[in-house]
C-alpha cells in the first residue's frame, strides 16, 4: 500500500511540474556529466617522454636544510654535571640552581628515588608498547586514578611526554571549523595543538579579559548573522594557569565568568601551576576558589612540581574519556616507562602527606619576587606566587631581540660561573607566534632559604651592572 | 538479539564478563599443585570456550586430543613462572641465515619472492562487510531502543556537541563490543612472558573490575624485539645506577639546563650505530616525527609519504604545512609516477612552480603490515628524482639487519644514502625516545631548529642509560656476543614463525624477515573472538581493526621477539592451528609446504 501511495506521489509530482524546468534539470544533469568526464585528460599540457626526462634532470630543489651558524645560542651547551638538586654542578661551576623547573625540590627526595628504582625492578625500564597494546601497566592505571581522586575529578589520562599532552589533548576536541580564544602568550606547546587541530583561533591580549569579550562580541555579532554555522561551531577558551613564558597568573573568575556567558568550552593548561597554587597544591582553580566543574579541562606536564616525566589531562569522565581514542599523543606512543609513572604517584604521596611544602614554596616565591624587584638594570615579572619569573633588561632595545638575548646569555654566563645558575629562556623565535621578549627564566625552588636569595641577588646584581 | 552478531562476539562478550575460567588464582605456587587434568578441565570449562566446542562438533575429538598434547608435552605459559622462557635452546649455526636480503635476484624479484600478500576471498570479503554493517545497524538499534549508558555532560545545556555523532556512535556501539580486547593491564616486565591482571565486564564493555586474579601469558603482542625489556640484567642494573647517581629527570628542556655528558655520549654512540656523522636524540619516539618533521618542511614543499605511514608522521605532516601525496603502500611504480609527476609539473598552487624540495616518507618496517621498505628501489628513484629520503626506523632499528642496524644493514645500503634517519628507542633497545641519525649539517640544523630539542624536557637519566647499554650490547662492545646471539635468535624466530604460519594455511601480510606478523582474520568480529580465545590459552596478541586497518582487514598482529623460544613459539603455532580451525581462519589458498619447518 505504502509502495502505491508513494508512487503516485511521485507520479502527481512529475505531473505538476511545468515542462520547461524538467527540461532546464534535465540539461543541468547533462552539463555536470559533461563536465566530470571532460575535466579528464585537460587541464594542463602535456609533455612528452623526452621533455619530461629533460625536466627532470633540470630540477633542482633547495639543500634539505640550510647552513647553521656555528655560533648559533642553541648549539652552545651547558653540561649539566651533577644529579639537579637545590644545588648544580654546570660546566664545573658549582651553582645555587635558579634554572630547574624542580618547584618544590622532589629531585632531591631520596623516597621517591627509592620507589622508582622498586619498579624498575619489576617491570624493567621501558613498557614496549603503546598504552592500548599491553603497554597499560597497573602504575599507569594506579597513578591515573591518584590523580583523578587528588583533583577531586572522575578521570584522569596520563601521557608520556609533558609536551605532547596538551599538544595531543586539544586537537582531540577542537576540529576544523571550530574556534578557540586563546591567550596569546601561550607556551609554545599550546600553539602547536592549536595548529594541529586546524580550528580558528582568536588570540586575546595577554590576561585581558576586556580584549577577551570584544572577540566575543565580534564573533556572536558573526554568529547572529549565520546561525546555521553558529549551531555547528564548538568554541574553546584556552588559558594557562601560570603562564610559563611571563610568570603571570591567568585571572580565572573572570574568564570563567565569560565562558559562562558565551557557552565556551574552556582548558586549562596548568603545567607550572599544578602543585605549586594553592592551599593543597591543586592549582589555579583552588587559588581562586572556582568550582572545578566549571573547567572543562585541566592538563598539566608532571616535568615541573613532580619532578618525573609525563603529563596528564583531568576532567569529567564525559571529557577526558574522549583521548583515549582520539588524543594522538596517547594512542600511538609507546606509554610512560613504569619507572617514572611511580615516581609521580610517589610524589603525590608526598603532596598529600605534606601539605605544607606548597606554602613553603609560595614563601619563597614571594621573598624572591621582593628580592629580586630590587635590581637595578633588570626588572621583573610574573606574579608574586607564581614560581617561574622573568628578568628582563630593564633598558629595552627596543625590536632589536638577538641583541637583548646576547647580553642576557653573558649574563646567565657569568653568573653561573660566580655560583648562581640562571638561563636565558629558550625560544624558536622564528616560529613562534609572536617573537618572545628575551628573558632569564628563574625557576624558583621550594629549598632556597633567605640567605641564598640574597646571595643570589648579589651575584646578579653586580655581574648585570658590569655586563649592561 | 545478540545471537544475530555475526560470529560468535555476543556470546563471548557475555560470557567474557561472567567466567574466570581462564582467570588463574594470584597464587602461582597453588596453580602448579593442580594436576593437568583439572587444569584442562576449567579449560574446557570456559565458557568462551564451550561456545566453539558446541558449533563446531566434527573436530571435537580430535582438537580434545591435540589440545592435550600441547598441554602435557612442552612449554606452557601457565606452568612456566620461574623459569621465565630465558632457558635457551641450543641450536647449532650450521644453516643459519641472519637477517639479511639475498641479493641475488634483482631488488624487486626478491621482493616478491618474499611478501607475502594474498588477497581476501570474496565470499569472506562480502561476508566482512555484511558482518561490519550488521554490528553498525545493531548498534543504531540498541541507540534507539535501550537508554545509552553514557556519561552525561554536565552543567553544559545549550552548547554546541563536543563530539561527532558518528565518531561517538562508533566508540560507543561497535568498538565497545570488544573493547576488552585493548588497553589491557599487565603487571609484570613486557618480556618474553607478561602477566595479564583479570577483568571483567558485567555491563558488555561499558566498565571493567578487576577480579583480583592474575593470567600469565606468553607475550606476543610487545614492541620487544630484541629482549631488552627486562627487569634484571646488566641493563636494569646500570639504569637503576645512573637514576641513583643523576636523579630521575632533569626538569628543563636540552637547550637550557638538561644537556648532560650522558645525552652527548649516547648522541655520539648513536651516529657510530648507523655509521653517520651525528645524531640528536629526543625523550619521546612519537615527538620526533611529529616535532622534527616542521622544522625541515615547509610550505611549497612536497612530501610523498606512503599510504601506510605512522600517525606521528601524518601529524608531523600536518604541523609542517607541506603538501603531502600518498603513494601505494610499498608500490614502487606508483612512488615512481607520483614523483616524476611531481618534478614534471611542479608546484599547481605555485604556477607550476618547481617543488622547494621533494621528501620521501617511508618507514622500514610497517607495523600494521610486517612489510619491509623497498629501500634499494626507494634509494634509486630518490637519486633519479633528486629528491630527500625520511626513514623512520622505529620497528626496523634493531630487529632487522644482521648487525642490528636497521633496514639501510638489512639490504647493505649506505646509511649515508637515507638522508634522515629516524627511529625510536622504545622497541628493540627496551627503553623509551626516539633519535634522528645523518649528516652532522643536518643534526646542527635540528639543534637549532628542532621544537622537540628546544622545548620538550630531557631524557629521563634512567632512560637514556637503558639505551646506552643495550646500544653497546646489540653493537658488542660490552665484549660479549649476547647482542648477536639476541639478533640471530630473532630472525629464526621471525622466519621460523612466518613459515609455519603459511603451513598452518592461515594468510599472514608482509616480509618472511620481518618481526612483526600480521594474521588477516578479517571480520571484525573474530578479531574480539581470537584474541580472546588466545587469552584463555594464556597468549597474549593484538588485534587491530577499523580504523587502524581497512574496514575489511581486521588483523591479530603477532610481535616475535628475541626473547622468545623455540618451545614457546611451538606452543603459540600449535594453538593457533588449532583455533583457526575452529574459527575458520585458514583462508589461504596457496599450496603449502606439507615438509616439517626447520627452525
Amino acid at each position: 500500500m505504502v509502495a502505491i501511495q508513494l508512487f503516485n506521489e511521485i507520479g502527481s509530482i512529475f505531473l505538476n511540474t511545468p515542462t520547461f524546468a524538467l527540461v532546464l534539470e534535465a540539461l543541468l544533469l547533462l552539463s555536470v556529466i559533461w563536465l566530470v568526464l571532460h575535466k579528464r585528460g585537460s587541464g594542463r599540457r602535456r609533455y612528452t617522454k623526452e621533455e619530461e626526462d629533460y625536466l627532470i634532470e633540470q630540477y633542482e630543489p633547495e639543500p634539505l636544510v640550510t647552513e647553521t651558524d656555528p655560533g648559533h645560542p642553541l648549539l652552545r651547551k651547558r653540561l649539566v654535571q651533577s644529579r639537579v638538586g637545590k644545588q648544580i654542578v654546570v660546566d664545573g661551576h658549582d651553582c645555587l640552581n635558579l634554572g630547574s623547573h624542580n618547584y618544590l625540590g622532589l629531585l632531591e627526595d631520596e623516597t621517591i628515588l627509592e620507589d622508582a628504582c622498586k619498579s624498575l625492578r619489576k617491570y624493567g625500564v621501558g613498557s614496549c608498547g603503546p598504552r592500548g597494546f599491553y603497554g597499560t601497566m597497573d602504575v599507569h592505571l594506579e597513578l591515573e586514578d591518584r590523580i583523578a581522586k587528588f583533583m577531586g575529578l572522575e578521570e584522569a589520562i596520563v601521557y608520556s611526554y609533558g609536551f605532547s599532552t596538551v599538544a595531543s589533548a586539544i586537537p582531540a576536541y577542537a576540529k576544523r571549523g571550530d574556534i578557540v580564544f586563546v591567550d596569546e602568550s601561550v607556551n609554545f606547546a599550546i600553539q602547536k595543538g592549536l595548529d594541529a587541530s586546524r580550528s580558528t583561533i582568536m588570540f586575546f591580549k595577554h590576561n585581558d579579559v576586556n580584549d577577551l569579550e570584544r572577540l566575543l562580541a565580534e564573533q556572536e555579532k558573526r554568529d547572529q548573522k549565520n546561525p546555521k554555522k553558529a549551531a555547528k561551531t564548538r568554541r574553546f577558551l584556552v588559558v594557562e594557569g601560570i603562564y610559563l613564558n611571563t610568570g603571570e597568573i591567568c585571572p580565572l573568575p573572570e574568564l570563567v565568568e565569560l565562558r559562562k556567558k558565551y557557552k565556551l568550552r574552556m582548558f586549562v593548561d596548568e603545567s607550572v601551576s599544578f602543585g605549586t597554587l594553592g592551599k593543597t597544591g591543586h592549582g589555579v582553580t583552588e587559588h581562586f576558589n572556582v568550582d572545578l566543574d566549571e573547567i572543562d579541562l585541566i592538563s598539566a606536564s608532571m616535568e615541573g612540581a613532580m619532578a618525573t616525566i609525563g603529563g596528564f589531562c583531568v576532567g569529567s569522565h564525559f571529557i577526558a574519556e574522549h583521548q583515549r581514542l582520539s588524543g594522538l599523543g596517547y594512542i600511538f606512543s609507546a606509554s610512560l616507562p613504569p619507572m617514572l609513572a611511580q615516581a609521580a604517584i610517589s610524589a603525590l604521596d608526598r603532596f598529600e602527606r605534606e601539605p605544607k611544602i606548597f606554602a613553603e614554596l609560595q614563601e619563597k616565591a614571594r621573598l624572591v619576587q621582593q628580592k629580586f624587584g630590587l635590581f637595578s638594570k633588570l626588572i621583573l615579572r610574573g606574579n608574586e606566587l607564581s614560581p617561574v619569573k622573568h628578568l628582563y633588561l630593564s633598558q629595552s632595545l627596543g625590536e632589536n631581540f638577538e641583541a637583548e638575548r646576547k647580553l642576557l646569555t653573558e649574563v646567565a654566563d657569568k653568573c653561573i660561573s660566580r655560583g648562581v645558575a640562571v638561563v636565558e629562556a629558550a625560544y624558536l623565535q622564528n616560529i613562534e607566534r609572536k617573537p618572545v621578549r628575551p628573558s632569564l627564566r628563574i625557576a624558583v625552588s621550594r629549598l632556597l632559604d633567605e640567605a641564598d636569595v640574597v646571595r643570589a641577588y648579589d651575584i646578579i646584581e653586580s655581574v648585570s651592572n658590569e655586563v649592561l | 538479539m545478540g545471537n544475530l552478531e555475526t560470529d560468535a562476539a555476543a556470546p563471548f562478550e557475555q560470557s567474557y564478563a561472567t567466567t574466570n575460567g581462564n582467570g588463574k588464582p594470584a597464587n602461582p605456587a597453588m596453580e602448579e599443585e593442580e594436576d593437568h587434568e583439572t587444569l584442562m578441565q576449567r579449560k574446557f570449562s570456559a565458557p568462551a570456550y564451550t561456545e566453539i566446542k558446541t558449533r563446531k562438533n566434527a573436530a571435537k575429538v580430535s582438537s580434545a586430543h591435540r589440545l592435550k598434547n600441547i598441554a602435557n608435552g612442552g612449554y606452557h605459559p601457565a606452568k612456566q613462572l620461574h623459569l621465565n622462557g630465558h632457558a635457551k635452546t641450543a641450536v647449532s649455526d650450521r644453516e643459519f641465515k641472519s637477517s639479511q636480503a639475498d641479493g641475488v635476484l634483482s631488488p624487486e624479484q626478491e621482493h616478491y619472492q618474499k611478501s607475502s600478500f594474498e588477497e581476501v576471498p570474496l565470499h569472506t570479503a562480502c561476508l566482512t562487510y555484511l558482518g561490519f554493517y550488521l554490528l553498525m545497524i545493531l548498534g543504531y538499534i540498541n541507540q534507539l531502543l535501550f537508554v545509552p549508558k553514557v556519561a552525561k555532560e554536565k552543567g553544559r545545556d545549550g552548547y554546541v556537541a563536543l563530539y561527532d555523532a558518528f565518531e561517538s556512535f562508533y566508540s560507543r556501539y561497535v568498538y565497545r563490543r570488544i573493547r576488552d580486547c585493548w588497553n589491557r593491564p599487565i603487571c609484570s616486565v613486557p618480556g618474553d612472558e607478561l602477566t595479564l591482571k583479570d577483568r571483567v565486564t558485567n555491563d558488555y564493555g561499558w566498565s571493567f573490575k578487576f577480579t583480583g586474579t592474575q593470567t600469565r601469558c606468553l607475550n606476543l603482542g610487545s614492541y620487544n624485539y630484541l629482549g631488552f625489556a627486562s627487569s634484571t640484567g646488566t641493563c636494569a642494573d646500570n639504569s637503576e645506577a645512573t637514576a641513583r647517581q643523576l636523579g630521575l629527570a632533569y626538569c628543563s628542556s636540552r637547550s637550557e639546563l638538561g644537556e648532560t655528558q650522558l645525552l652527548a655520549d649516547l648522541e655520539r654512540q648513536t651516529a657510530r650505530y648507523f655509521g653517520v656523522e651525528d645524531a640528536i636524540v629526543f625523550g619521546m619516539g612519537f615527538a620526533t616525527n611529529a616535532l622534527n618533521l616542521p622544522s625541515l618542511l615547509s610550505p611549497g614543499c612536497l612530501v610523498v609519504s606512503d599510504e601506510k605511514n605512522h600517525a606521528s608522521i601524518i601529524l608531523g605532516l600536518r604541523l609542517s604545512g607541506a603538501t603531502i601525496k600518498v603513494f601505494k603502500h610499498n608500490n614502487m611504480r606508483d612512488l615512481d609516477r607520483v614523483l616524476r609527476q611531481a618534478v614534471v609539473y611542479g608546484n599547481p598552487k605555485a604556477g607550476g612552480k618547481p617543488w622547494k624540495k621533494i621528501m620521501i616518507i617511508v618507514e622500514g618496517v610497517f607495523s600494521m603490515e610486517g612489510s619491509i621498505v623497498r629501500l634499494p628501489e626507494v634509494i634509486a628513484l630518490k637519486k633519479k628524482y633528486k629528491a630527500y629520503l625520511y626513514l623512520d626506523e622505529a620497528h626496523s632499528v634493531g630487529a632487522m639487519g644482521p648487525n642490528g642496524g636497521g633496514v639501510t644493514d638489512y639490504f647493505r645500503a649506505d646509511a649515508k644514502d637515507v638522508d634522515i634517519l629516524m627511529g625510536t628507542f622504545t622497541k628493540s633497545f627496551g627503553s623509551a625516545g626516539g633519535y634522528i641519525a645523518g649528516s652532522k649539517k643536518l643534526i646542527d640544523f635540528l639543534r637549532a631548529n628542532s621544537h622537540a630539542h628546544c622545548y620538550a624536557s630531557s631524557i629521563s637519566p634512567p632512560i637514556a642509560q637503558q639505551i646506552y647499554t643495550s646500544m653497546r650490547i646489540i653493537m658488542g662492545e660490552d665484549g660479549t656476543d649476547i647482542g648477536r646471539q639476541k639478533i640471530n635468535q630473532l630472525a629464526r624466530n621471525a622466519r621460523y614463525f612466518r613459515k609455519r604460519l603459511a603451513q598452518i594455511g592461515v594468510i599472514t601480510y608482509g616480509h618472511e624477515d620481518s618481526p612483526v606478523v600480521p594474521m588477516l582474520v578479517y571480520l571484525f568480529s573474530k578479531i574480539g573472538a581470537v584474541v580472546r580465545t588466545l587469552t584463555t590459552r594464556h597468549i597474549a596478541v593484538v588485534g587491530a581493526g577499523f580504523p587502524a586497518t581497512p574496514i575489511m582487514e581486521g588483523r591479530i598482529r603477532f610481535c616475535l621477539s628475541a626473547a622468545h623460544t623455540k618451545e614457546q613459539l611451538d606452543y603459540a603455532l600449535d594453538v593457533i592451528d588449532e583455533i583457526s580451525d575452529d574459527f575458520g581462519l585458514k583462508y589461504s589458498r596457496k599450496p603449502k609446504d606439507l615438509n616439517p619447518i626447520e627452525y
